[in-house]
């Protein structure tokens, strides 16, 4: 593990000590459901419970953590699709643009394929979404195609991190 | 099997439904999360912890902690993988291909004949591309999936990444008599 030094080369994103390290590797799943949850998480770790908040705080604000919460099964508390488009390229940014400006866009990716332009939306019903769909189709006049989710085979939990 | 894409969709109860849409741009740093929570929608500290175990017992949260953001961490490379396989093979294949570690999610979605042909989707990440396409080497042979039609997507730019929101948040004013964003005393 290179502990010492400046992470280099590909990685632009800061060093992490031992405590953000574990933070982010061993707390994906199995937050602790007790009324001072970061007090149990600095046990574990052998630090104190404002170290745990103070070092989340710092991995959230710095963007390398998202968020510390839940992650919902797809289309159980409310309805997502993933939908793709086939953008001319001098058109992908306004496009895009337009994709991300609906709040209920979570993830929008450029991706090497003549259907070059994904995105992830999630709403609290079809039918909204359905409308998000059919407005971003209108006032783009390109093709959305629907891809909802028709079965979920993720078994895993969280992502083990490595260290390079 | 019902293959409808939403068949599971059932609307929580309104507890529920302000607890999720409270807690689902994270919980709050604070001593005590779940008190903070409670407050904002009018539930006990406990109401929410029995609440949010039972989400995550009856499997309507996934997992509850920490959400890194890979690409910050250093997984600069993602693919969306996109393969075709036969509709009696897709789950068994689909179930393998979830397992493998590299994998963060695989699901099964409707093709688009003619226009798109796939209907099993994974996400791939890796630390550069050269990494993705060895983890993808690595399943193709792991699964056995070398004669499946598949596509790799790469992705170019990020436009726009959060996690979802299923609308705004129910703020109910506060009933609580103690101050819950401080830790109990003793």
């Amino acid at each position: 593990m290179s502990a010492a030094g400046a992470p280099k080369g590909n990685s632009g994103h800061r060093a992490l000590n031992e405590l953000e390290k574990r933070l982010l590797n061993d707390f994906q799943d199995g937050f602790p459901l007790s009324p001072r949850p970061f007090a149990v998480m600095a046990e574990r770790l052998g630090t104190s419970e404002q170290a745990v908040i103070s070092a989340l705080e710092g991995l959230q604000q710095d963007g390398l953590v998202s968020r510390v919460g839940p992650v919902f099964r797809p289309n159980r508390v409310g309805a997502s699709t993933l939908a793709a488009m086939s953008v001319p390229p001098e058109r992908l940014d306004a496009v895009a643009a337009l994709v991300s400006s609906f709040p209920e866009v979570n993830h929008n990716y450029e991706r090497e394929h003549e259907i070059n332009l994904w995105f992830v939306a999630t709403a609290t019903d079809r039918e909204r979404l359905a409308e998000v769909l059919s407005e971003i189709g209108r006032r783009t006049e390109l093709e959305v195609l629907d891809l909802p989710m028709v079965e979920d085979y993720f078994i895993n939990l969280g992502f083990p991190l490595q260290w390079t | 099997m019902d293959l409808s894409p939403h068949a599971g969709f059932v609307t929580p109860d309104p507890a529920d439904l302000a607890l999720i849409l409270c807690v689902q741009d994270g919980l709050p740093l604070v001593a005590r999360p779940f008190a903070a929570v409670g407050v904002q929608i009018g539930l006990s500290e406990d109401e929410v912890l029995a609440r949010l175990t039972r989400l995550i017992k009856i499997g309507d949260i996934r997992r509850l902690g920490v959400v890194v953001r890979h690409h910050e961490l250093g997984y600069r490379a993602n693919a969306m993988v996109v393969w075709n396989i036969s509709d009696a093979r897709v789950t068994e294949v689909g179930r393998s291909i979830g397992q493998q570690p590299f994998v963060t999610l695989c699901y099964r979605r409707p093709r688009r004949p003619p226009r798109w042909p796939y209907n099993l989707f994974c996400m791939i990440h890796g630390h550069d591309r050269d990494e993705v396409t060895r983890n993808l080497d690595h399943l193709v042979e792991t699964c056995h999936l070398e004669a499946i039609p598949h596509a790799l997507l790469f992705s170019k730019r990020r436009f726009k990444q959060r996690g979802a929101r299923y609308g705004e948040p129910i703020v109910t004013p506060p009933i609580r008599h103690d101050n819950p964003l401080r830790p109990a005393a003793g």
